[in-house]
């Protein structure tokens, strides 16, 4: 059980390659899935890949009075995104450097408000009004996010996410208690919220009204929008893969050796899979939410996560 | 134990398969429309723009995306921003209205760019030949590289057409 700090940085990488090509092929499985049970053929699983190499190499434009904020907006959004999947357990607990539960929350905050100043910095209506809306869930679903794992931490007695991924491993009984339950709940409806899902938001609509996400990203082009669809994508399949192994702990790799990395590496892969495959059936049968409706859920979902803490206090 | 049938079993998995009909590749393309199929690499995002059209072809542009057609198997995807996009795809004369608005969506349209006239409007005003609150036609104005005729075009002559231009 040691981990020697050349096994740690390639595990890192290893996470870094394996999210950044995965989550574009997980977005176009969730598309296939979704025209499948539409009744279409759909486009192929690698489209996703396959448009972020051809906008790689279009003209970009920059807005004539957009500031510095505009260009760097998507890379804070992409560089915040891999410091998350090289510091937290995603295919094997040695990738751990420090992944505190403050931290990744705040580190996905960073990426989200760094996206909705960049919406401003156009000013464009359709940006104010996207970022503004954005702001408005993820004041929400943040909080709610932080106070469930809050609620993880509290039986394993730490807040750095591999303790309590470890501890929860040799504790079986811990992952059907009730705070667990409650806190999942929360979880998911966070992820949801955050990547821009229904019912939250559309991400295929192209109307003024209900565009939350897709508002706040109208003006990039070229390989700025390549890495903000890179990023929102790896922030979806970084959130999943969390999901996944702190409420799934099993076939995470415990100890080096490249034997136990790669059925960590499947296993994450097959929670990611099975965790997108649910959220793409389940949205075809789904209408989106009227905005004024979000707040409600969003704020069901830190009632959910608060809950889940005061029992894990109580119950103990 | 009715509901438990091997056919209502089946039914399900029936329903699901694509009831999408299969659209021909092109026959001939120019090579400008070769060239732009070149540089799009298999996925194809267009900006829809009504410079005047009766809406007819825009009933088309609309089945296009329907199961039955299925444009998006193509990786071709009718896109919000001009910026997300590789070409406008215009349909309708060009009405004084809207000569303005089109030749901006066009210069936002990061380069390099292609111009698709859908209908027999935008190649040659059709029935709006004439009018007085008709500009001219999409040639007029812009380079058109792919034309679509048709009063309206099907949706699967549309496609056909447009999948000459992503390569797929
Ligand atoms: S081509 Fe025909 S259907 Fe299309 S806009 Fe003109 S008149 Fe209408």
């Amino acid at each position: 059980m040691h981990w020697t700090l050349l096994s740690r940085l390639s595990i890192s990488t290893l996470q870094i390659v394996g999210i950044a090509v995965g989550s574009p092929l997980l977005l176009g499985l969730m598309r296939k899935i979704r025209c499948r049970i539409e009744g279409r053929v759909g486009p192929p699983i690698a489209q996703p890949l396959i448009e972020i190499r051809k906008l790689a190499k279009r003209e970009r434009i920059r807005p004539e009075y957009s500031s510095w904020i505009f260009t760097v907006a998507p890379i804070v959004l992409v560089a915040t995104t891999l410091i998350l999947v090289a510091i937290t357990p995603i295919f094997s607990t040695g990738s751990s450097w420090s992944a505190d539960l403050f931290a990744v929350v705040f580190l996905l905050l960073i990426g989200s408000v760094s996206v909705a100043l960049s919406a401003l910095d156009t000013g464009t209506a359709f940006g104010g009004m996207g970022a503004s809306r954005a702001m408005t869930v993820g004041a929400l679903a943040e909080p709610a996010l932080l106070v469930a794992l809050l609620a993880l931490s509290v039986p394993a007695g730490s807040s750095n996410i591999t303790t309590i991924l470890v501890r929860s491993l040799y504790n079986p009984e811990w992952l059907v208690t009730p705070e667990r339950l409650l806190a999942l709940a929360a979880f998911l409806i966070v992820i949801v919220a955050e990547s821009g899902r229904l019912p939250v938001d559309n991400p295929t609509t192209h109307l003024e009204l209900t565009m939350i996400h897709e508002a706040m990203i109208l003006e990039y082009s070229g390989i700025d929008l390549a890495l903000v669809k890179l990023g929102e994508s790896m922030r979806l399949v970084f959130m999943l893969a969390l999901f996944g192994n702190l409420f799934i702990p099993w076939g995470i790799a415990t100890r080096p050796g490249p034997i136990y990395l790669v059925i960590g590496m499947l296993s994450t892969a097959a929670k990611v899979v099975g965790l997108g495959t649910l959220i793409a059936t389940v949205e075809v049968g789904m209408a989106k939410l009227r905005l004024f409706r979000v707040p409600e859920l969003m704020a069901g979902a830190f009632v959910l996560s608060v809950l889940a803490v005061v029992s894990s206090l109580v119950v103990r | 134990m009715m509901f438990l049938s091997i056919e209502r079993i089946t039914g399900i998995f029936k329903d699901f398969r694509p009831k999408s009909i299969s659209v021909p590749f092109p026959s001939e393309v120019t090579p400008g429309v070769q060239e732009a199929s070149r540089r799009n690499r298999g996925s194809l995002q267009l900006r829809h723009l009504d410079a005047g059209s009766c809406n007819g072809c825009e009933m088309e542009i609309a089945s296009m995306t329907s199961p039955i057609y299925d444009v998006e198997r193509f990786g071709i995807k009718l896109e919000a921003s001009p910026r997300h996009c590789d070409g406008l795809l215009v349909t309708g004369p060009v009405t004084r209205n809207m000569s303005g608005p089109l030749l901006k969506t066009y210069e936002a349209v990061p380069q390099p760019r292609v111009v698709v006239a859908l209908g027999d409007c935008a190649l040659d005003c059709g029935v709006f030949k004439g009018a007085y609150g008709v500009e001219g036609t999409l040639g007029d104005i812009l380079p058109v590289d792919l034309e679509i005729p048709g009063c309206p075009p099907e949706p699967a002559s549309i496609i056909t057409a447009l999948r000459g231009l992503v390569g797929r």
